[in-house]
């Protein structure tokens, strides 16, 4: 091999199609699949804790199965399941992320909401406020100060995830500079420009979330 | 006779405000209280006393529903509080039910339990706004008067991680007299306080047993102050009364063996 390994001019030509992959997609599903995530994921929560046990039972299940078959599985088996009825691809892959990433962030809601203390509760019946008032007004507003940190984590770690929607063919940013290579047969400008927009990305957020992890300390 | 205390004969009826009758509260296979049967008229003011464990704190607690009894019956105000007896049938009052008597009952904790994702401000209007449906211009003019009254006005923006314990404990006192309890439930509201913050909150209380009508349900270990607020003092040991009588009696002419051994512990 005569060429030099690195190439500013694949570099410039590939990094345009990376930035549009990465905002048209890779950041789309990451945002729409985090706010699925941080819903639900309360969602989960507060049903295990307050529903009884034939609704609380099922959910458990479904969420252990969930966190224990991979991503890249479930991808590609929803994707078998409901294309037929769903035209959007990426909103097949958006879900899929959402619903796996529900089922950890569920935990970390449940670790948040135990570590509010008992005397809370006792203090909101003390003065007779409804279910639904104690958890709006007292208990989800310090659950979710603790869980934060955690949560933010998880936004990131699904992030570094978004490439497995490959799988299912959308192009996303991964998939993009995989293309190129493929075309080009130049990977190194846009394999390495593709991580360095990762890194761009998700190192000031991790920067930021351990700030507030100090903050709320 | 307790009733002859209650200074609102029209409303009450002759009824008690509280009247506990055959209750028992088992905690797993500790029985806490076996066969209690006691009433508190309106007004009145009723301490009780006794070592740790004798299950005094759960009396409160059984008034306040935060505690399920396990058998046995609560009135307030006429009203069964957890269970009603329908034709010998023991049948649970459903939450909303529930909800309304307790309304009438505030509660002071040992450890304040102010809310701390709130101001001061905000921990006494919350209640009057989302349970009695006060605008929030009503609830805050109230606070204010409340704040005032325990000497917290200058406070009313503060986090309660701002405040000392014996200020925290003033502002959980404002917070449960804003829901204008008929019957207040005060658990060992010094008990977790610096021994120099003691007195401006037994100070605040003694302020409100004078100039309310408020009934009391009193747990504490400050006798001075049992002494002062009380119209009857209750001596319990494992989870029955041991004797009852006028604070001046319990306290200076005890009847009992058991009660002089616990004055004498604890004076």
């Amino acid at each position: 091999m005569n060429e030099s390994w690195w190439s500013w001019d694949h570099a410039a030509a590939v990094l345009p199609m990376l930035l549009e992959g990465f905002f048209k997609y890779t950041l789309v599903a990451t945002v729409l699949g985090t706010l699925i995530a941080v819903v639900l994921g309360l969602i989960v929560a507060m049903t295990r804790r307050v529903a009884p046990g034939f609704i609380s039972t099922p959910v458990t299940w479904v969420v252990e199965f969930i966190r224990m078959t991979p991503l890249v599985v479930q991808l590609v088996f929803a994707n078998l399941v409901l294309s037929p009825y769903i035209d959007s691809t990426l909103a097949i892959g958006i879900w899929v992320l959402g619903i796996h990433y529900t089922t950890y962030m569920a935990e970390v809601y449940r670790a948040g909401i135990d570590s509010v203390p008992k005397g809370q509760w006792e203090a909101a019946t003390a003065l007779s406020l409804p279910l639904l008032r104690t958890w709006r007004a007292v208990v989800i507003p310090q659950a979710i100060r603790s869980t934060l940190p955690a949560l933010g984590n998880y936004a990131i770690s699904m992030f570094k995830e978004t490439p497995f929607l490959v799988v299912i063919y959308i192009p996303e940013m991964v998939r993009v500079a995989q293309t190129y290579g493929g075309d080009t047969f130049r990977y190194t400008e846009s394999i390495t420009l593709a991580g360095l927009i990762f890194l761009v990305a998700s190192y000031p957020t991790s920067v930021l979330i351990r700030r507030l992890e100090k903050r709320l300390a | 006779m307790p009733e002859n205390t209650a200074p609102d004969g029209a409303t009450s009826i002759g009824a008690p405000h509280i009247e506990f009758r055959d209750v028992v509260k088992r905690f797993g296979d500790n029985t806490v209280l076996n066969d209690l049967n006691f009433t508190v008229a309106k007004g009145e003011r009723v301490t009780l006393i006794g070592p740790s464990g004798s299950g005094k704190t759960t009396i409160l607690r059984l008034v306040m529903t935060l505690e399920e009894l396990t058998g046995g019956y609560i009135h307030v105000g006429g009203a069964p509080l957890q269970y009603e007896d329908q034709g010998g049938k023991r049948v649970r009052v459903s939450d909303k039910t529930r909800r309304r008597t307790t309304t009438q009952i505030g509660m002071v904790f040992q450890h304040f339990n102010l809310f701390p994702n709130m101001t001061v401000l905000e921990n006494i209007t919350e209640a009057p706004i989302h349970v009695m449906g006060l605008s929030k211009a009503e609830a805050i003019s109230k606070a204010e008067g409340l704040l005032e009254k325990v000497g917290m006005s200058d406070k009313r923006d503060f986090n309660p991680s701002q405040l000392s314990g014996g200020q925290q404990q003033r502002v959980a006192i404002a917070r449960a007299l804003a829901m204008d309890p008929e019957i207040l439930l005060l658990d060992e509201v010094t008990s977790a306080l610096d021994p120099e913050l003691v007195g401006e909150v037994l100070a605040v209380l003694k302020d409100i047993a004078a100039e309310t009508d408020i009934s009391m349900l009193i747990v504490t270990h400050e006798m001075q102050f049992a002494r002062d607020v009380s119209d009857r003092v209750m001596m319990f040991d494992q989870g029955s009364i041991v004797e009852e009588g006028s604070p001046e009696k319990i306290f200076s002419d005890p009847g009992h063996q058991r009660t002089r051994d616990f004055l004498h512990a604890v004076l």
